[in-house]
C-alpha cells in the first residue's frame, strides 16, 4: 500500500533570475549580458526594433523576408557559404521577425562563441541580400501560404485576425504577408526597409550563457562595427476592431472531422497597467490545464483534446482568443459553454482556491521557465522590446502573488468583452451552419476556404 | 561535461537512477514504463495511449485531475506520452515539491484501479478520438506515421499498427482492458524512475523507498513477438496517397540499424548531413540550388528494437509535379551512394547534432527523460554521458558503409502525400485532352 499520507513541500529554496549587465556601446548598439554558469554553451540573440507592424501599407511581409534574406549572403561570402560556416561551428542561424522586433539567434558551444559572433554581426552589418535568393524565399512564403489552405489551425488564426481587425490595421493581415503583397514586394523594398530600421541605435545584442563579460564587450564591439548609426522612427500603428457587432464567420471545409474555433475581440497592449491582474484572470479562465475552459470542454464533456485562452501580447493591443479544436456535431454546444465562461468570468468573484491554483502555479512555475540559455535571452529581449525595467523579473514573483479575487474580477469586468467577441470556425458549414445560427451570437456569414 | 549519474534497484524491481545539480532550485522526476503500442493485443490499437489518458483520472488517494493540479499548484510543469516502446510520465517542480510528485507518481504506480469508473473511460476515450482527429485526420500529412508503419514493418510486426488507434478500437477498450494492462505493464519492475536537479540523493532515495517500496513487484509480461528484420527490404516498397494537401510531399524511408548501435550513430550522422539545417544535401541541392523543394529534413524514428527507420522528408514546391519530386530526391540519394560523404560534411553534421545535445541538457526534464531511456532500453543511464563520444568516432568511412548497405534500391519505401484536388483537376484535364 501506497501511503495515504500526502507529502508537505519543504521550505522553498531561493532563486533570482540571473543578473544582467545593460549597457550602450561606443557604436550606439545596447548589449545586454548574462553570465549563467551550468552548461558550456552560449546563447546570442539580436533584436533590432524592425519588426512587422514596422511594414508599410502595401509591403505586408518586408520586415519578414528582410530578417530571412539576412542570411542569404553578405558583401564577402555567398549564402551558402554563411551557411556552412555557422554550421561547421556546430550553430545555425534562427532569424525572423515578430510582430514587435526583428531577431537573429544562435546557440553554440561556448568555445565557439568568437567565430560564431563576428560572422554574425557580418550578418547584420553587410548584407548582400541577393536578387536571386529574395525571389526564392518569396516563392516559399507563397508556398506556405498555399499550404494553410488545407492546414484548419494556422486558417483559423490568419482568418481570425483578418475579422477582428479592421482592414486598415497591419494586424489584420499575415505577419509574413499575404500572397498579394508578398508577389509585389522586391529586393528594392528588402535593402530600403533594412537601410531605414537596421540602425545600431534601434539593436541590442543579448548573450546569455557561459561567457564572460569583458570578452563578449570586446567581441560585439568588433563584430558589430562600421554600421549605420541613428535612431528609427517608429511608425503609427493602428488596432480597432473590425466591428463593434458579434459576428461568426465560418470558413466552410466540407467533411471536416472537427471544427478549429477562434472566439475573441481586440485585446490589451503589453504595457498597459493591468497586465498582472489580467494574467491571473486568463490563468484562471483558460490559460491552465485546470482552468475553467479546458475543465469544461475537454474534461467534463469530452468535446475536444484541448481549449485554451490567451492574451497575445504585443506592443498594440493583440487579440484575446479563446482557441479549441471540437468534434463537428458538438461545435455549438462547445461555443455556448465558451460564451458562458466569459459571462461567468464577469459576472462573480472566482473561488480563493480558483486565484491559489493560478497564483501559486504562475509563481513557482517561474524557476522553470529560465532553465536553459535560450529562455534566459528570450526573456531578456523582452525587457528590450516592451521597455520593461530592470527589476522586472526580480518583482515578478511578488506582483503575481499581490493579485486577489477583487483585481481578478475587475480585470475581467475591464478586459473581457463578450458584446464585442468575434467568432471564427473552420469546420463543416453544413453540419454547423443551423445550430450557430441559432446560439444567437451574431449573425452567421459563410466563406470558402 | 559530465552528468552525474547514479543508480539504485529497489527490492521489487524500480530501477532508480538519480542526477543532481544544484544550480537551480528546480527537480524533475521522469517515469519510464517499458510498454507501448507494440505491446497492443489485436483490436486494441491505441490502448497504450488512450491508457496514459487513464493515469491522470486519479488513484486510490488522488481525485479525478487532481494530479494535474496539485502539480500546478506546486508550480510545476507535467505531462506524458506514449510511444511504440514505452510510455513516459513526468513532473518538473520547484525542487522542494519533490516529495509531492514521487508520490503522485507512486499512488498511481502502486493503486490506480480503486479510482476507474466506467464515465472516466468514456471521457478520455472522446478526449482521444479528438485528439486523433485534431493530429491525425484533420491535420495536413497527419497520417504519416501510421502509414508510414504500415507500409515498412511486415504485417503482425508489433511496430506495423496505429500508435494512436482506430476509431472503432478504441470504442471497444473496456475496463477490464485497464485492469489486465495495469496488472501486466505498470508494475516497479517494468519502470524506470529518474530524479535529475536540485536534490540530495540520500534524502530522494529515502523518498524513493517509501512510496515505491510498498508496490508488488509484477508478474512478469508476455514476451513481445520476434521484432528482429533483415537490413534491408528486400525491395521497392511504394505507397501514393490522395489526400487533403496543398503540396505534394515525399517521405523516403530506409530500414536501418536499431537505436544505441555503433551503427545507429552512423545512420544518425547520415540523416543530419543529408536533412539537418541550411547546409545540408537536400536543402541546399533541392531548396537552394534547383529550387524544387520548400523544405527539405531527415530523422530517425530511434526504435532500440527490430529495426530503425530513417526517413527523408522533402515537401514540393506547388510548381514541382510529384514524379520530379520523386525521381530528383532519389538522384541525391543515389549520388550519396555513388561518391560518398566527405569528412567536412560528416564534421559539420557532428557538430550540429553535439550543440543541440548539450544544449538540450540544460533542462532538468531533458537530463532525467535520457537517464530513463537509456536505463529502460540498455540498463546503462551512464550512457549519456558516451553520446557526445559516440557521435564523435562517426567518420566518413562508416557513413559510407552505413550508406552502401543500406541506401540500395532493395531499401527504399516512398510514402508520397498528393494534393487530392490537383489529381481530380489534372485528371479532368487528361480526359479533356483525350476527347480533344
Amino acid at each position: 500500500m501506497v501511503t495515504a499520507l500526502r507529502p508537505k513541500p519543504g521550505p522553498v529554496r531561493s532563486y533570482r533570475f540571473p543578473q544582467f549587465t545593460d549597457e550602450k556601446l561606443a557604436s550606439g548598439i545596447r548589449l545586454v549580458t548574462a553570465p549563467v554558469e551550468k552548461l558550456p554553451v552560449v546563447t546570442v540573440l539580436v533584436v533590432v526594433d524592425a519588426g512587422s507592424a514596422n511594414d508599410p501599407p502595401g509591403k505586408e511581409g518586408v520586415a519578414a523576408l528582410t530578417a530571412a534574406t539576412l542570411l542569404e549572403g553578405t558583401s564577402r561570402l555567398s549564402g551558402s557559404e554563411l551557411a556552412e560556416t555557422f554550421e561547421r561551428l556546430g550553430t545555425s542561424v534562427d532569424s525572423g521577425a515578430d510582430w514587435d522586433s526583428a531577431f537573429a539567434k544562435i546557440t553554440m558551444l561556448s568555445e565557439r562563441l568568437d567565430d560564431a559572433v563576428s560572422l554574425l554581426g557580418q550578418v547584420l552589418s553587410e548584407p548582400s541580400f541577393p536578387d536571386r535568393e529574395v525571389e526564392r524565399l518569396k516563392a516559399e512564403r507563397l508556398a506556405e501560404i498555399l499550404q494553410l489552405e488545407t492546414e484548419p489551425r494556422g486558417l483559423a488564426d490568419e482568418k481570425f485576425s483578418e475579422f477582428l481587425y479592421a482592414a486598415e490595421s497591419r494586424y489584420s493581415k499575415p505577419d509574413e504577408g499575404s500572397a498579394e503583397s508578398v508577389s509585389a514586394l522586391s529586393r528594392a523594398d528588402v535593402e530600403q526597409f533594412y537601410r531605414a530600421r537596421y540602425r545600431t541605435e534601434s539593436t541590442t545584442v543579448i548573450i546569455a550563457g557561459d561567457v564572460s563579460l569583458e570578452n563578449v564587450r570586446a567581441l560585439v564591439e568588433k563584430a558589430f562595427s562600421g554600421w549605420v548609426s541613428g535612431a528609427t522612427l517608429d511608425q503609427q500603428l493602428t488596432a480597432t476592431a473590425r466591428t463593434s457587432l458579434k459576428s461568426v464567420h465560418i470558413i466552410d471545409k466540407q467533411n471536416a472531422p472537427q471544427s478549429e474555433l477562434r472566439v475573441g475581440h481586440v485585446g490589451l497592449p503589453r504595457k498597459n497597467p493591468d497586465f498582472f491582474p489580467t494574467l491571473v484572470m486568463n490563468a484562471v479562465l483558460g490559460g491552465l490545464f485546470g482552468s475553467r475552459i479546458n475543465l469544461n470542454l475537454r474534461e467534463a464533456r469530452g468535446y475536444t483534446y484541448g481549449a485554451s485562452s490567451y492574451y497575445d501580447w504585443r506592443r498594440g493591443p493583440g487579440p484575446f482568443v479563446v482557441s479549441t479544436a471540437v468534434q463537428s456535431e458538438v461545435t455549438a454546444p462547445a461555443l455556448r459553454e465558451i460564451f458562458l465562461e466569459l459571462e461567468r468570468m464577469r459576472r462573480d468573484l472566482i473561488s480563493e482556491d480558483e486565484l491559489s491554483l493560478a497564483r501559486d502555479y504562475l509563481d513557482g512555475v517561474f524557476p522553470i521557465r529560465y532553465e536553459t540559455t535560450a529562455a534566459i535571452a528570450s526573456a531578456l529581449a523582452s525587457l528590450v522590446i516592451y521597455g520593461l525595467p530592470a527589476d522586472y523579473y526580480d518583482t515578478y514573483r511578488n506582483r503575481v502573488r499581490s493579485v486577489s479575487v477583487e483585481d481578478v474580477l475587475q480585470a475581467a469586468r475591464a478586459h473581457l468583452h463578450p458584446s464585442e467577441l468575434q467568432t471564427v470556425v473552420v469546420g463543416d458549414a453544413k453540419v454547423i451552419r443551423d445550430s450557430l445560427a441559432k446560439l444567437q451570437i451574431g449573425d452567421v456569414k459563410v466563406h470558402e476556404a | 561535461m559530465r552528468i552525474p549519474v547514479e543508480t539504485f534497484h529497489l527490492d521489487n524491481g524500480l530501477f532508480v537512477t538519480l542526477s543532481e545539480d544544484h544550480t537551480a532550485p528546480i527537480a524533475a522526476v521522469n517515469l519510464w514504463y517499458h510498454v507501448g503500442s507494440a505491446n497492443e493485443k489485436t483490436g486494441r490499437t491505441g490502448f497504450a495511449h488512450l491508457f496514459e489518458h487513464m493515469l491522470f483520472q486519479g488513484s486510490a488517494h488522488v481525485g479525478s485531475n487532481e494530479h494535474f493540479e496539485l502539480i500546478q499548484r506546486a508550480g510545476g510543469t507535467l505531462n506524458g506520452s506514449t510511444w511504440l516502446e514505452r510510455t513516459n510520465y513526468f513532473e518538473t517542480v520547484p525542487s522542494n515539491e519533490l516529495a509531492l510528485a514521487l508520490w503522485l507518481e507512486a499512488d498511481r504506480m502502486g493503486e490506480l484501479l480503486p479510482a476507474m469508473t466506467q464515465e472516466k473511460l468514456d471521457t478520455q476515450r472522446d478526449v482521444v478520438k479528438n485528439e486523433r482527429r485534431w493530429a491525425v485526420d484533420n491535420q495536413p500529412y497527419g497520417t504519416m506515421l501510421e502509414k508510414m508503419q504500415e507500409l515498412v514493418f511486415p504485417p503482425s510486426h508489433p511496430f506495423q499498427h496505429s500508435l494512436i488507434g482506430s476509431m472503432e478500437d478504441l470504442s471497444a477498450a473496456s475496463l477490464d482492458d485497464i485492469a489486465q494492462f495495469f496488472a501486466t505493464y505498470y508494475t516497479p519492475d517494468n519502470a524506470v524512475l529518474s530524479i535529475a536537479g536540485d536534490f540530495d540523493s540520500k534524502e530522494a532515495l529515502a523518498l524513493i523507498r517509501e512510496y515505491f517500496g510498498p508496490i508488488p513487484k509484477g508478474k512478469g509480461k508476455p514476451p513481445l513477438p520476434p521484432m528482429s528484420l533483415p537490413p534491408v527490404f528486400g525491395s521497392r516498397k511504394r505507397e501514393v496517397v490522395y489526400d487533403n494537401v496543398s503540396l505534394p510531399r515525399l517521405f523516403l524511408a530506409f530500414r536501418s540499424p536499431i537505436f544505441g548501435s555503433d551503427e545507429y550513430y552512423a545512420a544518425s550522422v547520415t540523416a543530419a548531413l543529408l536533412g539537418m539545417r541550411k547546409g545540408s544535401r537536400l536543402q541546399r541541392a533541392l531548396v537552394r540550388e534547383r529550387q524544387i523543394a520548400a523544405d527539405a529534413g531527415a530523422f530517425t524514428f530511434d526504435l532500440a528494437k527490430g529495426s530503425d527507420i530513417l526517413v527523408v522528408d522533402v515537401t514540393a514546391r506547388p510548381e514541382t509535379p510529384v514524379a520530379q519530386l520523386e525521381e530528383e530526391v532519389e538522384r541525391e540519394i543515389d549520388l550519396l551512394c555513388r561518391e560518398g560523404a566527405s569528412g567536412e560534411e560528416v564534421q559539420r553534421a557532428i557538430a550540429l547534432i553535439e550543440t543541440d545535445l548539450v544544449a538540450s541538457l540544460q533542462s532538468a526534464g531533458e537530463r532525467a527523460d535520457r537517464l530513463s531511456m537509456f536505463a529502460t532500453y540498455f540498463g546503462n543511464p551512464e550512457l549519456i554521458n558516451q553520446q557526445v563520444d559516440s557521435y564523435r568516432r562517426v567518420t566518413a568511412e562508416r557513413v559510407n558503409e552505413l550508406v552502401s548497405e543500406r541506401f540500395s534500391e532493395a531499401n527504399r519505401a516512398s510514402l508520397i502525400y498528393v494534393p487530392r484536388e490537383g489529381v481530380e483537376s489534372e485528371s479532368m484535364l487528361a480526359a479533356a485532352a483525350g476527347a480533344s
